[in-house]
C-alpha cells in the first residue's frame, strides 16, 4: 500500500471500528472481538507507516480558509506518537474488556464506540500536516471524550466531567486560538517545518508572550495553573484514565507543544528569544508543586494523576530548555512515560476491580494476596523514578544532560538541576511507597484474602511492564527516531 | 433668531408633536395609550415629509400652464405608502390589544407582568 | 436573469393572498412549499451569476433610475437571498406537523398566508436598491411577523408580539425618518444614486442627523445591545415554525441592511471619524458577553436560544465595526452560519416541545434516552454554535479575531473569545441535562395530526438533521458563503462607493 492509503486507513480504521461496535451492541462477545481487531490492525498499519515515515505523502481533506488546509502528512514525530498510542490501544482494550465486565459497567458499547473515535482523532492529531488541523482534533478529542469521563451519569462524574470540557476548551479557545491566529498573521502559514515559519517574522520580543499563550493554551499537557481537569477526569473508568488520561489526551497535549517549539516557532527562535527562558519557570514550578500535591492525595488514582502533572511538565521542561539533548529526552519521555504510567494505572484499576478499595492507605499488605499487580506497579514507578534497568532511565538521562548544556542564566541552569534532582526524590516518596507499604506492612486483621484481577486485566498489566524493561536495554527504536525528529548529528 | 424659529415653525410644531407621543408610548402603561403614542409618532413623521415637499410659492403639482413653481410630489406620494402602513399597522395593534384584554382581562402592562410573572412561576 | 430576480418578490406577492383564500391546510402548505422551492431554484441561480462579481441591475416598470425603483443584486444581497430563501423552504418541509399542532385548523391558511409574507418583504429587503422601498418592504415582513408570533399558543405570545409591534413601528418610523432626511438633503433615493452624489451635500449637519436614525431605526431591527429587548420574548412564544425563520433570518436582513447602509450608501471615510466603529464594537461586545450571560440564566431551551441569538447578533455588529475586510468577512458569513446553526437548533427544540410538550430544562432530565435522535441534533448544532473547529461556526470566529488582532484590539479579541467561553457553559448545560441527568424515564407524547397519528417526526428530523449536516460542511466546505462574503467585501472596501 501506498504511504497515503495508510494514512488515510490510520483515521479510517478506528472510525469503521466506531461504526461497526454499535452494531453489535447486544452481542458483547463479538463487539469486544471487533474493537480488539480494529486495534490490532490500526497497529499493523502504523508499524507499516513506520518503515515508510520519510516519504513526504500526504493527504488533503478540505479546505475551509482560504489557503489554509485540513490536511495530513506522514512525518517521524506523528509516527512516533501513533505507535505509542496505537500499541496500547491493543493492550488497554484488552484491559478494559476484563475490567468492564468484572466491574459490571453499564453503556459498555457507547464506551467502546468513543473510545475508538478517540484513537481517531488522536492520529489524526499526529499526522497533521499544519496547525489548524491539529487544533480541529485537539477540540474534537476534547468534546469525544468528554462523555467518557461522565460516563458514570452521577453527580460527582457530571462535575468533573464539566470541569473536564470547560478548562480544556476554555483554554483552547481563550489562548490556543489567538495564538495560532496571532501565527497565522505573522507568518501567513501554519504548515508545520523544519526549523519553524516563525524566523525573521516577528520581533522577537514577542515571541515569548506567543508561546505563553501557546503553553497556557494547550492545556491538556496539564501546566498548572490549568491543570485541574486532569484530577477530575480521574472519575472516569480505569481504562480511560489509563489510556486517554495518562497516554492519549495528555500526550496529544505535549505533542502539540513539542510541535509548536519545533516546527512552528522553531528552537533556535526561542532560544534567542529574550526572556524566553524565563519560560522555564512554568514547568519548573509544575514539577515540584504537582508532586507535592501528590504526596498529599490519599486516592490512588489522584496521586497518580497529580503524578502525570508533573512527569507532563519534565517534557514541557525538555521542549523550552530547546537544546539538541533536553529535545531528544522530552521526545523520548514521551514514550517512556506512557508505558510506565498505563502500568500504573492499570495496576490502580486491577486493584479497584479486585478489592474495591481506592485509597493508598487501605493497601497495606495487600500484595501478599495480590503479587502479581503489585510487583508490576513496582516496576512502572521504578520506570517513572528514572531508575536503570528500567526505560524510564534514558529520557531522565537525556532531560539531564540538556539541563547541563543549558545555556541561559546561571542560576536558571542551577535550578534547572535541583528541580529534577528533587522531584526524582519526590517521585521515589510518593510512588515507591506504595508497593513498598503493600509488600512489607502487614495487613490489617480480619481482611477477607482477595485474588488477583481477571485474567485479561493481568496480562494487559504485564505487557507495558516487559516493554518497559525491554527498552532499557533496546531504546533503539524511539531513541533514532527522537534523534530523527529533533535533527541535528546522530550521537 | 426670531425668523429663524418662526422660519422653522413647522419643524417645531413636528418635533412638538413627535416627541409628545414618544412620551406617552414610552411612558403609558395603558396599551391603548401607547399605541395612540406611536400613532401620533408616526403622524409626525408623515407630516415632516409632506412639508419636507413644500416649495415656496409653488402649488399642487399639476401642470397647468398658470403655474412655474411646483410642490415637490414624490414627499407626498411616499406618505401615501407610509398611511397605509400605519393604518395596517394600528389595525394589528388593536387587534392584538383586544386579544391581550380577552386573555389577561386587563389592559395595563403593570396587571400583565403580574400575572405573566405568576403563570411562570408555577 | 434580469427578469428572474424580480420573480424574487413578485412570486410571494402573488401566493400569498391565494393562500389566503384557499381554506384547506393542505393546500396552503402545498402552495407555501411550491412557492419556497421556486424561491430557492431562482436564489441559487441568481448567486451562482453573481459571485463573479457581476452585478444585475432591474428597472421595475421599466423608470430609469434614480426616479424609478432599480433592484440591484450583487453577490452580497444574493447570498441573503439564498439563506431566506433555502431557510425557509426547510422551515416549511420541517414546519408541517408542528404547524398543525400549534395552529387552530381554521387558521393555518393565513398563517401560511403570513408566513409567505415575510418571505415577501424579507426578499424585497433584499433585493430592492430604492431606499424608500426598503421601507416598505421592511414594514411588510414587520407585519406579518407580528400576527405570527401572536398565533403562538400560549397568551403571552400575544404579550411578546405587542412589544414588538412597538418596538418595531418605533424602529421602523426612526428608519423612515432618517430617509426623510436624506431626501431632504440630497433629493434622491436610489441608493447607489446617494452614493454617487454623497460629497454634494455632505457637508450638511442634516446628514449626520439621518446617519443617526437610520442606524438606530435598524439597531432595533436587528436587536442589537441595548435595543435587543423585544427579541428574547418575541422568539419564545411564537411558534416553532416561525422562531425558526425569524431567528434564522429576519435580524440577518436587517443587519444585512446596515452593512448596506454603512459602506455602500455613506462612504466609509465618512463615519469612520464619527467614533461609529467604537460604538458598534461596543454594542456588539456587550451585546455578545450580556446575551451569552442571559443565556446562561436561563431554563427554557428557547429562551436560552434567544438570548443566544442576542449574542450571536453582537458578533456581527463587532465585525462590522472592526471596519476591516477580515472583519466584514466575518459579519458576512456569521450571518449564513448562524442562520444554519440557529436553525437547526431552534428545529430540535421545536420537535422537544411537540413530544414532551415543555422546553423548560428542569422537565427535560434524561431526554437524551427517550430521543435520542433530537438531543444528539441538537448537541451538534450545539457545537457549530460554540464554534469548534470543524464546525460553521468556527469559520465566522476565525476571521472575526482575525480581524480584531489585525486590528490590534485585544479588549475585542477577548471579548469573542470570552463569550465564546459563556457559549461552552450555555450548551453544556443543556447537554448535561439531557443526557447525564436523571433517570427516570420521560412520557413522550404521541403527535397527532388530523386523524392520523404519528409516534415520531420523521420528516422533521430529516429537516433538522439537513441543517445539522449543512452546519459541518460549510465548516469544512466553505467556498459557497466565503467566495460570496469576499466578492462582496471587495466590492465594498475596493471602492467604498456605487457599482
Amino acid at each position: 500500500m501506498t504511504p497515503s492509503t495508510l494514512l488515510l486507513a490510520t483515521m479510517l480504521v478506528p472510525l469503521a471500528g466506531a461504526l461497526l461496535i454499535p452494531m453489535f451492541s447486544a452481542r458483547p462477545n463479538i463487539r469486544d472481538a471487533v474493537s480488539v481487531i480494529t486495534a490490532t490492525v490500526l497497529f499493523v498499519i502504523v508499524c507499516a507507516l513506520y518503515q515508510q515515515a520519510d516519504s513526504p505523502a500526504s493527504l488533503v481533506l478540505a479546505e475551509p480558509l482560504s489557503g489554509l488546509q485540513i490536511a495530513f502528512s506522514v512525518n517521524y514525530f506523528g509516527v512516533l506518537f501513533a505507535l505509542i498510542a496505537s500499541s496500547l490501544w491493543i493492550v488497554t482494550t484488552l484491559y478494559a474488556i476484563g475490567y468492564m465486565r468484572a466491574h459490571h459497567e453499564r453503556n459498555q458499547t457507547r464506551f467502546y464506540t468513543l473510545f475508538a473515535i478517540a484513537i481517531a482523532c488522536v492520529m489524526a492529531i499526529a499526522f497533521a500536516e499544519n496547525l489548524l488541523t491539529l487544533f480541529l482534533f485537539y477540540e474534537i478529542l476534547t468534546v469525544g471524550t468528554y462523555p467518557l469521563v461522565a460516563h458514570a451519569g452521577t453527580s460527582e462524574a457530571r462535575a468533573g466531567a464539566r470541569k473536564y470540557l470547560l478548562i480544556l476548551m476554555g483554554s483552547s479557545i481563550a489562548f490556543f486560538l489567538p495564538a495560532i491566529i496571532i501565527v497565522y498573521l505573522q507568518a501567513g502559514t501554519l504548515s508545520f517545518s523544519e526549523a519553524g515559519v516563525m524566523a525573521g517574522n516577528m520581533e522577537s520580543i514577542y515571541i515569548a508572550p506567543l508561546m505563553l499563550l501557546f503553553l497556557l493554551g494547550i492545556s491538556k499537557a496539564g501546566i498548572m495553573p490549568l491543570h485541574r481537569w486532569l484530577p477530575s477526569a480521574m472519575v472516569a473508568p480505569t481504562p480511560v484514565s489509563a489510556l486517554l488520561h495518562a497516554v492519549a489526551v495528555v500526550k496529544a497535549g505535549v505533542f502539540t507543544l513539542l510541535k509548536v517549539v519545533l516546527f512552528i516557532m522553531g528552537p533556535d527562535v526561542i532560544a534567542q528569544a529574550i526572556n524566553s527562558q524565563y519560560l522555564l519557570l512554568l514547568p519548573m514550578a509544575t514539577i515540584i508543586l504537582a508532586s507535592l500535591v501528590a504526596m498529599t492525595r490519599d486516592n490512588l488514582k489522584e496521586r497518580l494523576a497529580y503524578s502525570t502533572i508533573s512527569q507532563l511538565s519534565y517534557i514541557v521542561l525538555g521542549a523550552l530548555m530547546v537544546n539538541q539533548a533536553a529535545l531528544v529526552g522530552a521526545t523520548l519521555h514521551i514514550a517512556m512515560h506512557a508505558f510506565a504510567k498505563i502500568t500504573l494505572f492499570f495496576a490502580a484499576g486491577a486493584i479497584l476491580v479486585a478489592t474495591h478499595k481506592t485509597r493508598v492507605s487501605e493497601l497495606n499488605g495487600l500484595a501478599k494476596s495480590m503479587p502479581v499487580t503489585f510487583m508490576c506497579f513496582a516496576i512502572g514507578a521504578m520506570s517513572i523514578i528514572g531508575i536503570p534497568f528500567f526505560g524510564g532511565m534514558w529520557s531522565k538521562w537525556y532531560l539531564v544532560s540538556g539541563a547541563a548544556a543549558f545555556e541561559g542564566a546561571t542560576w536558571l541552569g542551577w535550578a534547572l538541576s535541583i528541580t529534577l534532582m528533587l522531584s526524582t526524590l519526590l517521585n521515589i516518596w510518593y510512588l515507591l511507597t506504595i508497593p513498598v507499604n503493600a509488600w512489607f506492612k502487614t495487613a490489617p486483621a480480619n481482611e477477607p484474602a482477595s485474588g488477583e484481577a481477571p485474567l485479561p486485566c493481568l496480562i494487559a498489566m504485564i505487557i507495558p511492564c516487559v516493554i518497559c524493561i525491554y527498552l532499557f536495554f533496546q531504546p533503539d527504536i524511539f531513541l533514532q527516531l527522537a534523534h530523527t525528529i529533533v535533527g541535528g548529528d546522530n550521537t | 433668531m426670531t425668523t429663524y424659529l418662526l422660519g422653522h415653525l413647522n419643524y417645531w410644531l413636528i418635533i412638538g408633536v413627535m416627541m409628545i407621543g414618544m412620551f406617552t408610548m414610552m411612558s403609558s402603561p395603558n396599551l391603548m395609550k401607547k399605541l395612540a403614542g406611536l400613532s401620533m409618532f408616526q403622524t409626525a413623521v408623515i407630516l415632516f415629509y409632506v412639508s419636507i415637499g413644500k416649495v415656496e410659492d409653488g402649488t399642487a403639482p399639476i401642470i397647468t400652464e398658470t403655474a412655474t413653481r411646483y410642490a415637490n410630489p414624490l414627499p407626498q406620494v411616499l406618505m401615501l405608502t407610509a398611511i397605509v402602513v400605519g393604518v395596517a399597522t394600528m389595525a394589528l395593534g388593536f387587534a392584538l390589544i383586544i386579544r391581550i384584554r380577552r386573555a389577561y382581562n386587563s389592559m395595563e402592562e403593570d396587571d400583565i407582568h403580574l400575572q405573566i410573572q405568576r403563570e411562570e412561576l408555577d | 436573469m434580469e427578469l428572474l430576480t424580480v420573480l424574487l418578490v413578485v412570486i410571494p406577492l402573488i401566493c400569498a393572498p391565494i393562500t389566503a383564500m384557499i381554506a384547506d391546510r393542505r393546500v396552503a402548505w402545498a402552495l407555501t412549499l411550491m412557492m419556497c422551492l421556486a424561491l430557492a431554484v431562482i436564489s441559487a441561480m441568481v448567486l451562482n451569476d453573481v459571485t463573479t462579481g457581476k452585478v444585475i441591475h432591474y428597472e421595475l416598470g421599466g423608470w430609469k433610475p434614480p426616479w424609478g425603483i432599480e433592484y440591484v443584486i450583487d453577490s452580497l444581497n444574493a447570498l441573503i437571498a439564498v439563506i431566506v430563501a433555502f431557510i425557509a423552504l426547510i422551515t416549511v418541509i420541517y414546519g408541517r406537523k408542528s404547524a398543525e399542532q400549534e395552529i387552530h385548523d381554521s387558521q393555518i391558511h393565513l398563517f401560511y398566508a403570513a408566513f409567505q409574507l415575510v418571505i415577501l418583504g424579507l426578499m424585497g429587503m433584499a433585493l430592492t436598491g430604492d431606499i424608500f422601498n426598503l421601507f416598505v418592504f421592511l414594514e411588510i415582513s414587520s407585519l406579518a411577523s407580528y400576527a405570527l408570533i401572536a398565533m403562538g399558543h400560549k397568551r403571552q405570545a400575544l404579550v411578546a408580539s405587542f412589544n414588538y409591534l412597538i418596538a418595531g413601528t418605533l424602529g421602523a418610523t426612526f428608519f423612515l425618518l432618517g430617509i426623510g432626511f436624506l431626501y431632504a438633503a440630497s433629493g434622491t433615493l436610489n441608493m447607489a444614486d446617494l452614493a454617487a452624489r454623497f460629497d454634494d451635500f455632505a457637508s450638511m449637519k442634516l446628514v449626520i442627523t439621518a446617519l443617526l436614525f437610520i442606524l438606530i431605526g435598524l439597531a432595533l431591527k436587528a436587536a442589537a445591545f441595548p435595543l435587543h429587548s423585544w427579541l428574547p420574548e418575541a422568539y419564545t412564544q411564537a411558534p416553532t415554525m416561525v422562531t425558526v425563520l425569524l431567528a434564522s433570518t429576519s435580524t440577518k436582513v436587517a443587519v444585512y441592511v446596515l452593512i448596506r447602509m454603512l459602506y455602500q450608501v455613506f462612504p466609509q471615510a465618512y463615519w469612520e471619524e464619527m467614533l461609529l466603529p467604537g460604538f458598534l464594537m461596543l454594542s456588539g461586545c456587550l451585546g455578545m458577553l450580556y446575551g451569552s450571560y442571559k443565556a446562561l440564566c436561563q431554563v427554557s431551551i428557547k429562551r436560552l436560544l434567544a438570548y443566544s441569538s442576542v449574542a450571536q447578533l453582537g458578533y456581527m455588529i463587532v465585525g462590522i465595526g472592526l471596519n476591516n475586510e477580515a472583519g466584514l468577512t466575518a459579519a458576512i458569513v456569521h450571518m449564513f452560519n448562524h442562520a444554519v446553526t440557529k436553525a437547526a437548533l431552534f428545529m430540535a427544540a421545536g420537535m422537544v416541545l411537540m413530544r414532551l410538550h415543555t422546553t423548560s430544562l428542569d422537565k427535560l432530565r434524561g431526554a437524551g434516552k427517550t430521543m435520542p435522535w433530537t438531543t444528539g441534533a441538537f448537541a451538534l448544532a450545539g457545537l457549530s454554535l460554540i464554534g469548534v473547529p470543524g464546525t460553521a461556526g468556527f469559520i465566522s470566529k476565525w476571521y472575526l479575531v482575525q480581524g480584531a488582532l489585525a486590528q490590534g484590539n485585544y479588549l475585542v479579541a477577548g471579548s469573542i473569545l470570552g463569550a465564546s467561553i459563556l457559549a461552552i457553559m450555555y450548551v453544556w448545560k443543556i447537554i448535561e441535562t439531557l443526557y447525564f441527568d436523571g433517570s427516570d424515564k420521560l412520557h413522550v407524547h404521541k403527535v397527532g395530526s388530523g386523524k392520523q397519528i404519528v409516534a415520531d417526526l420523521p420528516v422533521a428530523t430529516a429537516c433538522c438533521y439537513l441543517m445539522v449536516f449543512a452546519c459541518f460542511y460549510f465548516g469544512l466546505y466553505t467556498s459557497i458563503p466565503l467566495e460570496a462574503a469576499q466578492t462582496a467585501v471587495q466590492a465594498m472596501m475596493g471602492n467604498g462607493g456605487a457599482q
